[in-house]
Parts: structure tokens; sequence; C-alpha cells
């Protein structure tokens, strides 16, 4: 028999955090704070609103690029909130999840040998997604030093003539790193300058502790060469519903569209009637997770400050990133060890590329109950790495 | 602003340490602990309870609701007949209620006839006290905004990038 599998497809690796996952399913009395999603459920009222849509039989297919109440609710969201502005009849495109809209905006914009820049760590699919559609993608690795975020200088270095897309990865996912306006302008300089067109993922928009998300589309001369990715799972708690969307020119999104159209047709049809509701009448219940995170956020900085483990101050999502380099371990190491030991879940920063070696990421999308009897056991164990001592090896999982 | 913020968390969760409470709110722990002196000096907060679901005890316990009409008293309006309800030590909650009739009286007892009797001798007996229609309570759902049923389990997948 021949090879049935496309050469591309067998260069990819799978995600590396799946072994870890069928450790923790097993454990009793693990804690786990390894998940990447809310831990709130939808708010009601929007959950209530998809109910009603389905009473009144809204079951069918919606125009490909979406319903058009919900595209114009993005445009009046994506307006109040940072400032950009987008037609709803052609530079809006509602996806399934921002995952497909990362794939979209790749395959829509890359020939082969078109270089993609990555920021990393970042969240797994940029990678993937870049080699699926015939780029060549190409690591920035992101520095503590700089709080993890992209600075012209590391962008200058590494453009070639190659380049065409940088993909802006903030608020970050695994970091919590966040891009501030400065930040932002010195990128957007170099960006223009050399002609390069952004894949801005700003799915943790809405999850900011510093000051209100700045989209980098919102910038002089950036809204035409910017994809913006933006949903509803991070935000508004929904990541069941899979949807998202991908805001850009006209010229890009209908390319996008195309690809989307025959691959998918459209979003889930009652989540996007949910999603218009989330829009309409979701500001409140966005405020108040972001304030919950945000205390959660405290806290469990307070308690890296007081084990001395040494982590940056994330503004953004909802990790942690600490440096775990004084115990001598590789991340993944330390995360298997503290499995064993004290049966919490973390995930090793290789997990989002090779630049997260030295840190962990530890979600604190989990209440505080749960939050500190894990970091309990976190403390319990770096005393116990420092001391030299090994009883812990008893553990078992 | 802190007063705010300090009350909105412990509403939910009181049994939270101070110092941490603090940190969660970012303010300054000398200052969280001179709020909360003062809020229960001035009654702000009036006290701190635990949301039981008794039926898992399995103790016997009779609530019922008490919808009552009174006469307010020449001078005193309402507060002087209230008084007179909720000083029995029986009476868990008194409200004063716009609609068909005057207060919403909650009462617990041990049996269903303990509550009657304190219905048809003390309540009524009360020379205010027109009429009253007793509700007994048959299964408790949600309290204080916490659901009584069995809390939901975390389905999340445990590790996701």
């Amino acid at each position: 028999m021949r090879n049935p599998l496309s050469k591309t497809i067998a260069t990819i690796q799978p995600s590396g955090i799946r072994k870890y996952f069928d450790i923790v399913g097993e454990m009793k009395d693990g804690i786990s704070l390894g998940v990447g999603e809310p831990d709130f459920d939808t708010p009601w009222h929007i959950r209530d609103e998809a109910i009603y849509s389905l009473e009144k039989g809204r079951t069918c297919y919606t125009s490909n690029a979406g319903l058009k109440e919900l595209k114009i609710e993005i445009d009046k969201y994506l307006t109040r909130r940072y400032g950009i502005s987008y037609d709803y009849n052609d530079e809006i495109l509602v996806t399934v999840g921002g995952s497909e809209a990362i794939d979209l905006a790749m395959r829509a914009m890359l020939d082969p040998g078109d270089e993609v820049l990555i920021p990393q760590p970042s969240y797994v699919s940029y990678l993937p997604c870049a080699v699926l559609a015939n780029g060549n993608p190409v690591v920035i690795e992101l520095r503590a030093e700089h709080e993890f975020r992209l600075t012209a200088e590391q962008l200058e270095a590494a453009i070639t003539p190659r380049t065409k897309i940088l993909v802006l990865p903030f608020p970050n996912n695994p970091t919590g790193a966040v891009m501030e306006r400065a930040d932002l302008e010195a990128v957007a300089e170099v960006v223009k300058k050399h002609d390069l067109f952004v894949i801005s993922d700003e799915i943790y928009a809405e999850l900011t502790y510093l000051e209100r998300h700045i989209s980098i589309a919102s910038l002089p001369g950036m809204r035409e060469r910017t994809i913006v990715i933006n949903g509803f799972s991070k935000s508004h708690s929904m990541t069941g519903w899979r949807l998202g969307y991908a805001c850009g020119p006209k010229l890009i999104i209908s390319q996008m569209l195309k690809i989307h159209q025959y691959a998918i047709m459209c979003a889930p049809t009652t989540s996007q009637y949910a999603a218009v509701d989330a829009l309409q009448n979701g500001d409140e219940d966005v405020a108040k997770m972001r304030e919950e995170y945000n205390g959660r956020r405290r806290y469990l900085l307070q308690r890296l400050k007081e084990m001395r483990l040494e982590c940056f101050e994330p503004f953004g999502a909802f990790y942690v990133f600490p440096c775990i380099r004084e115990f001598g371990m590789t991340s993944e190491e330390f995360v298997e060890e503290l499995l064993r030991a004290q049966k919490v879940a973390v995930v090793p920063g290789t997990a989002f590329g090779e630049g997260g070696e030295g840190f962990v990421r530890i979600s604190y999308a989990y209440s505080l109950n749960v939050l500190k009897k894990a970091f309990d056991r976190i403390e319990a164990f770096v005393l116990q790495l420092r001391a030299g001592g090994d009883e812990s090896r008893d553990g078992g999982i | 602003m802190m007063r705010e913020k300090i009350l909105t968390f412990i509403e939910k969760n009181s049994r939270i340490d101070l110092r941490e409470l603090a940190v969660v709110l970012g303010v300054d722990e000398a200052a969280v602990l001179n709020e909360m002196e003062r809020m229960e000096e001035e009654h702000v907060i009036c006290g701190y309870h635990t949301i039981i679901d008794w039926d898992k005890v399995g103790l016997e316990k009779v609530t019922a609701m008490i919808e009552v009409r009174v006469t307010p008293q020449r001078g005193m309006g309402f507060d002087k007949v209230a008084e007179r309800i909720y000083n029995y030590p029986e009476v868990n909650s008194v409200y004063l209620i716009s609609g068909g009739f005057d207060f919403m009286v909650t009462i617990e007892g041990k049996t269903l006839r303990e509550v009657s009797q304190f219905v048809s001798e003390k309540l009524s007996a009360l020379d205010s006290v027109l009429s009253t229609k007793t509700n007994f309570i048959l299964k408790k759902y949600k309290d204080h905004g916490t659901v009584i049923a069995e809390p939901k389990k975390d389905e999340r997948i445990q590790m996701i990038p």
C-alpha cells in the first residue's frame, strides 16, 4: 500500500501535553491548574437566548459570513471597546472559534515559502497552521526580561525578504503578557516599514488588568494590514460554543470567506444567536469575571512572592508564568515531579515553544479555594526541592 | 469604594481570611481590618451566617412563609407592629411588603404543629393583626444566591493549551 499521508501533515507534532492529560484524569484528590478555559458558566441570559432560538426553530444555516445582526453587534462592540470599526457587509467573518480564524488568515495570505513570524511562548496552533498553509514559521523568542513583550528590535532582527506575516498573540497565553500602546507603536513602525501583515490574536482582549487592551489595528496605517481575531470563548466564558470572528480589510476577509464557505459553511447557528445577546447584554458579566480573575491574579502573585518563586507580573489573560530554573530541572521534569509528589498539574512552558523552557504555566481559571489548596501544595513542593529533600518521592500517583 | 468592594466579596464568602481579602482586593491590609471593624460597629455588617441544607442533616425542621395583614398603629405606622412580631425568637425574618398584604414573616419550628401553634396563638392573637396566610416550604432550591442542589463538577478537560 502506498503511504496515505501527506508529507506536510507528517511533519507536524501532536500537542505535547496529551501525556499528562491521562495521568491527571486518573489521579484521586489531584488538582489541575492546567486548564486554558474559563471556570465560569456562560451567563444564564446568554444560554437562555440560545434555548429560545432553538424553541423558535432557528436551526438552519446562516449566511456564510454569519448572521447580519451578529456582525452589526460585533462592529458596535469593537467600536465601543477598542475604537476600531468594520463594515458588517464585507469586513467581518464569523468563525468556528478564534482557532478557525487563525487557520483561514494563514491560508488566505500565504504562498509557499512565505515566512510567518511567531513570537513564542504562545498558543500552540500558530505554527502548525502556518505549516499547513505552506508557510515557513519563524519563531521569535520572547524574553522574561522584556516581560515577554515583543520588542521592535527583536522583530527587526527576525525579518527577511520572505517575511510576510507577523502573528501578534497578546494578551498572551501562556505568559499573561500584554503589549501597551508604546510597545505596539514601535512594532507597528517596523511592520509598516517592511510592508508586513499582522494576524492579531486578541481572544484575551477583555482580560487585561493594567489598562484596557489596545488593538494594533487602531494605530495609524495598521487597519489595512491587520486581521483582528477575537471571539466569545474567553470574554464571555463560551468556549464550548465554538464562536469567534475575524475582522479586516475586504481584500483579505473575502478570501478567508471563500475557504470558510467551502470548508465550514457557517458557524453554529445557535451559538450565533447566543452571541448576539452576549454582545448586547453581556458587558456587565464580562466586567464581573474580569474583576474576579484580577483578585485571583493578585492572590497568586502574593503567594509566589511569599514562596520566593520568580515571576514577572502578568497583566493579561488568566495565567501566571513563574520561572523554575532555580531547581535545575527542565519544565517537563518539574511538572512531572510536582504531579507525582503533590498531585498538582500545571503545564510545562515548553508546550508553548522551546522558549518556554524554565517556566511553567499556571492557570487561575479556578475558584480561590482551589487555588489556595493547590498553592499550599506547590509551596510545600518548592520548599522540599530547596531543602534537597526527597521524601516527596513516596507520594506516587 | 473600598467598602463596596469588601461587602460585595464577603457577601458571598464571609470566611475569607482578612489578610487574603486585602491581597485579593489589592488594598492595604490595615485598611481592610479597619473598615471591617467600622462596618460592624455601624451595623452595616449585621451578622455572619451559614447556608445549610438541613434536609441532609436529617433534623426535622419546618419553615413557613406567612403573609400577614395588619392595621398600622396611629403615629407609629408599621414599625411598631413589626417589632411586636420580630421579637419572637421563632421568627426568622420580617419584611414589609407592597401588594396584597403587609408583612412577609418566615418562621422556623421543629414540627408543623409547632409552627401552626405559633401562628394561631401568638401571631394571630396580636391586636393589630387582621389576617394571616401560612405557606409551608416544601423544598429549598436556592438561598442567598446559592443553589442548594449538588454543586456542579468541573467538567473541563484537565489539560488544555
